[in-house]
């Protein structure tokens, strides 16, 4: 991943384009980025900080009782405590670790059936792509909020069991878009060339096709996230999602909601962070996608 | 036979085939129910006579072939057979038909939506054509921002923000929308402004982006140019060449959201504590109360399968280039 000095000189010195030189070429793509980016860059990188660090940077330990329930502002709870005396300060840095560490699981997960079973689908064509194809038609068909509300009243609410049902739902739009990617790229002659020679599946799948597709999976992973993340604090929202005692900023705000009642704002805190974060990669990827394609079709 | 009667006739086969996967789909969730599902429902201490009791009663005993086309058959009938919730009282509660339930939440939620739908789809097609004909302008570029950010947020951030400043900080209108079946149509109104006001700025943003786009998208093809460059007049080209085009993109645009909304509808019922189905879902699901769950997936998913299949047919029917054929 480092680049060498040299050759960090040189595209700086503007001497030839280095086409495999990284990192002086994302910064010189950062440099031209608007500041909207700009914004969701250094919001997203902020967030990252916190869910990394959280043990560090919280004053108080996740789930622990510290103070009597509903605290105000200010003095030794810098936040206030929520329903049970908790620091809400500690379960909002602790959340952005839960909260987006399962909302990246799942995308992942999604994206590895989806992407593995639209790759297959496009090499291997006919009844396989037809029946896949099919699957994910009737998968669809269901909204996808409701389906995740029926499998969760079936097998139970549990972080692992969000995990794949969402990734399961989720990964039939990353099926769509990688198969119609990548079905432009196999009829290609170099994927012809590759065959002949006699290449295996995996690696038709993994150098030849792949490459050439991943601009477009890397703009979708970011909204893929950003549904995932939405869904995940829905459920939690509406209790059905991450369970207590578990810091998660979806079952905060409903933890906290009756404060609405009395005109304070603590509730909309944990809301208004996972509203950040999705305007922040919502931005980013609105860069992205018009840096590395034609795929908007306004323009 | 008239190609639009075909592709039409094709399109609502494949709804009906549809539909039919999507039953079965929705009732093996049953068969997947984990064995101690019935002592979930019954509590501990229930005796091995009682279990097997609730398992004959519910249909458990029996092939799941057979329960789905009884189920199934009810269901055509308007029998979603018995709640779970009931079951648990069986030595000689009465029991309480998942319909009872259902019918009066739905009617809720079927008012909530279509007060929705009644301002929010005029509203977005207004709004999308002034921002595709108005295009880069300031207006563009806030309406853009604006509808941006509400599509980026959960709902409930929206709604409690409405609530707190509509209804805590400066109350004008009511904070819950709890209604009852003897509420009058104004007072229920009245009661629903919050809610009502949450979906339409989490579908307007959708439903204006998604017209924006269609209308940009066909004035910028090259027969639009041309009848530009043969000099008709801009008022013409609008009604002769491209709203006849634009119908199926909108009537797709209006009807994909009709089904958002009725997905949308789900977290705004709970935070505004609404006697939706929406709700009832929620907490059936809470409680684990199947029958019920298994109704609501079902209207849920064919009110989705059925707004779709329309935004289908009427891009069919209006289809300029299926309607005069060579």
């Amino acid at each position: 991943m480092s680049a060498e000095p040299a050759e960090i000189a040189n595209s700086v010195a503007g001497a030839l384009p280095q086409r495999w030189s990284a990192l002086p070429a994302a910064w010189q793509a950062l440099k031209g980025a608007p500041p909207s980016a700009w914004f969701g860059l250094v919001v997203i990188a902020i967030y990252m900080v916190f869910a990394i660090l959280a043990p560090l940077l919280a004053p108080y330990p996740e789930s622990e009782i510290v103070g009597s329930s509903y605290e105000e502002w200010g003095g030794q709870f810098l936040l206030g405590t929520d329903q049970l005396g908790r620091d809400l300060l500690s379960r909002l840095i602790y959340g952005a670790r839960n909260t987006i560490g399962i909302a990246v699981a799942t995308t992942a997960l999604s994206f590895t059936i989806g992407g593995l079973l639209g790759l297959l689908a496009a090499i291997l064509g006919g009844w396989a792509d037809q029946l896949l194809a099919r699957a994910v038609d009737i998968l669809m068909a269901i909204p996808q909020l409701i389906f995740a509300l029926m499998l969760l009243s079936i097998f139970g609410s549990s972080i692992t069991n969000l995990i794949l049902i969402i990734a399961v739902l989720d990964s039939t739009r990353v099926f769509r878009l990688t198969r119609a990617v990548a079905m432009n790229v196999v009829v290609l002659d170099f994927v012809e060339a590759a065959r002949l020679q006699g290449e295996k599946l995996g690696w038709i799948m993994s150098r030849e096709i792949l490459p050439n597709i991943l601009p477009p999976l890397v703009a979708e992973f970011g909204l893929r996230f950003c549904f995932v993340f939405l869904t995940i604090s829905a459920l939690s929202f509406l209790g059905l999602g991450i369970q207590p005692p578990t810091a998660d900023w979806g079952s905060m705000v409903r933890e906290n909601a009756t404060l609405i009642n009395y005109g304070d704002v603590t509730p909309l805190l944990p809301a208004g962070a996972i509203a950040l974060l999705t305007i922040a990669v919502n931005f980013v990827v609105d860069w992205f996608l018009n840096k590395t394609s034609g795929l908007r079709d306004e323009r | 036979m008239n190609p639009v009667l075909r592709t039409a006739l094709q399109r609502l086969g494949l709804g009906a085939i549809t539909l039919l996967v999507v039953s079965i789909v929705i009732f093996s969730a049953v068969t997947m129910l984990p064995g101690n599902f019935a002592t979930a429902i019954l509590g501990q201490s229930a005796t091995p006579e009682t279990v097997a009791a609730f398992k004959r009663s519910v249909g458990l005993d029996k092939p799941p072939v057979v329960r789905y086309f009884s189920w199934i058959g009810g269901v055509l009938e308007g029998d979603f057979g018995s709640s779970f919730s009931s079951a648990g009282a069986l030595a000689g509660g009465h029991e309480r038909t998942v319909v009872s339930l259902v019918v009066p939440r739905l009617r809720n939620t079927l008012f909530l939506a279509g007060l929705t739908a009644a301002i929010a789809v005029p509203l977005s097609l207004v709004l999308g054509m002034l921002a595709a004909l108005y295009r880069n302008s300031i207006f563009d570029r806030l309406v853009n921002l604006v509808t941006l950010t509400s599509i980026s947020v959960p709902e409930f951030f929206v709604a409690y923000i409405l609530m707190l400043f509509l209804a805590i900080r400066f109350p004008v209108f009511y904070s819950l929308a709890n209604v009852n079946a003897d509420t009058p149509f104004l007072e229920r109104a009245a009661r629903c402004a919050l809610p009502v006001m949450t979906l339409i700025l989490v579908i307007v943003a959708h439903m204006m982006r998604m017209t924006r786009a269609a209308i940009i998208n066909i004035l910028a093809s090259p027969y639009i140019e041309t009848a530009r460059l043969k000099g008709v007049s801009p008022g013409r080209i609008i009604y002769k060449h491209a709203l006849p085009n634009a119908l199926a993109p909108i009537a797709t645009v209006v009807a994909l959201n009709l089904a958002y909304l009725i997905v949308g509808v789900v977290v705004v019922e709970v935070v505004f504590v609404y006697p939706g189905i929406g709700q009832l879902m929620v907490d059936s699901v809470s409680a684990r109360d199947i029958p019920v769950v298994q109704a609501c997936a079902l209207i849920f998913a064919v009110t989705y399968i059925g707004f779709n299949l329309l935004a289908d047919i009427v891009s069919i029917v209006t289809n300029p280039r299926l309607l005069h054929p060579r």
